[in-house]
């Protein structure tokens, strides 16, 4: 009896050290040197999208949406395909700050769920985590703006 | 050397991104959230003008650049319009990427089935 439960302190001793062993301890350093580069060269790549739309004559504003809804379409077709996720595994928040790591929380989500059909399914899991941040950030300006009308007269 | 500082800016934004996702217990959803409601409060302060003026798409590209947008809308709407530009002035800065993104998000899932995990 007594040697039973030695024995069972024993494995547990063993399969915590296991665990210990096998859980990935975040290597800080690769990490961020990963999201660095990625996250600042989609952001390049936004730089240059911009540039030509510039260059056709649209203003600031213009641009700035232009330049949004080409970075959407290419990270939703790239979730699509397949590819955003697989460098999302290495690049981390390098992939998922941009605004192309947007589209890809929305179309991962809705891809998965497609089997439950395409009002609670897709549609419905589109804004699993995109509408928190629509909550947020439509939500916060809303009030930055009546604040501003309020207190900045 | 517009490139560079949106280069370094926005790899920079990720970096914190990243040191939150590794450092405390902040999930992918909870560091978009707060990155973009980040965006907004700077903007409000008017502290992320002065970055995006420097780093270009290297600040309006990541997350909080979608923040800064949101803002800017806001009180430029509430300038001109008064409360119910409070209301339409964020929403409608940033109508372009949302549409897009829920138009281009619904044919994608649509079109495309997930790969299978290795």
């Amino acid at each position: 009896m007594q040697n039973k439960k030695l024995q069972s302190i024993n494995k547990q001793q063993e399969y915590n050290e296991y665990v210990q062993q096998k859980i990935p301890k975040p290597t800080y350093l690769k990490n961020c040197l990963w999201a660095f580069v990625v996250g600042g060269l989609i952001c390049v790549f936004g730089q240059f999208i911009g540039s030509i739309f510039k260059n056709m004559g649209l203003d600031q504003d213009e641009v700035a949406t232009a330049t949004a809804i080409v970075l959407v379409f290419l990270g939703a077709f790239l979730t699509g395909l397949g590819v955003y996720d697989q460098l999302g595994k290495r690049a981390g928040a390098g992939s998922i700050v941009p605004i192309t790591g947007f589209a890809n929380s929305i179309v991962s989500p809705a891809m998965e769920f497609k089997r439950e059909g395409y009002i609670f399914g897709v549609a419905a899991k589109m804004f699993v985590l995109a509408g928190p941040v629509l909550v947020y950030g439509f939500g916060s300006s809303v009030i930055v703006g009546l604040l501003y009308y309020f207190l900045g007269k | 050397m517009d490139y560079i500082r949106a280069f370094v800016v926005g790899g920079l934004i990720c970096v914190i991104g990243q040191l939150l996702m590794d450092g405390t217990k902040l999930t992918p959803a909870h560091v978009l959230v707060l990155f973009v409601t980040a965006g907004v409060i700077l903007t409000a302060l008017g502290i992320y003008e002065p970055i995006a003026e420097f780093g270009g798409a290297g600040a309006t590209v990541p997350l909080p650049g979608f923040g800064y947008a949101l803002a800017k809308g806001a009180i430029k709407a509430t300038k001109a319009k008064g409360v119910l530009g409070a209301f339409t002035g964020g929403v409608q800065a940033t109508a372009g990427g949302v549409a897009a993104a829920i138009l281009f998000g619904y044919l994608m899932s649509v079109i495309f089935t997930p790969k299978t995990k290795k």
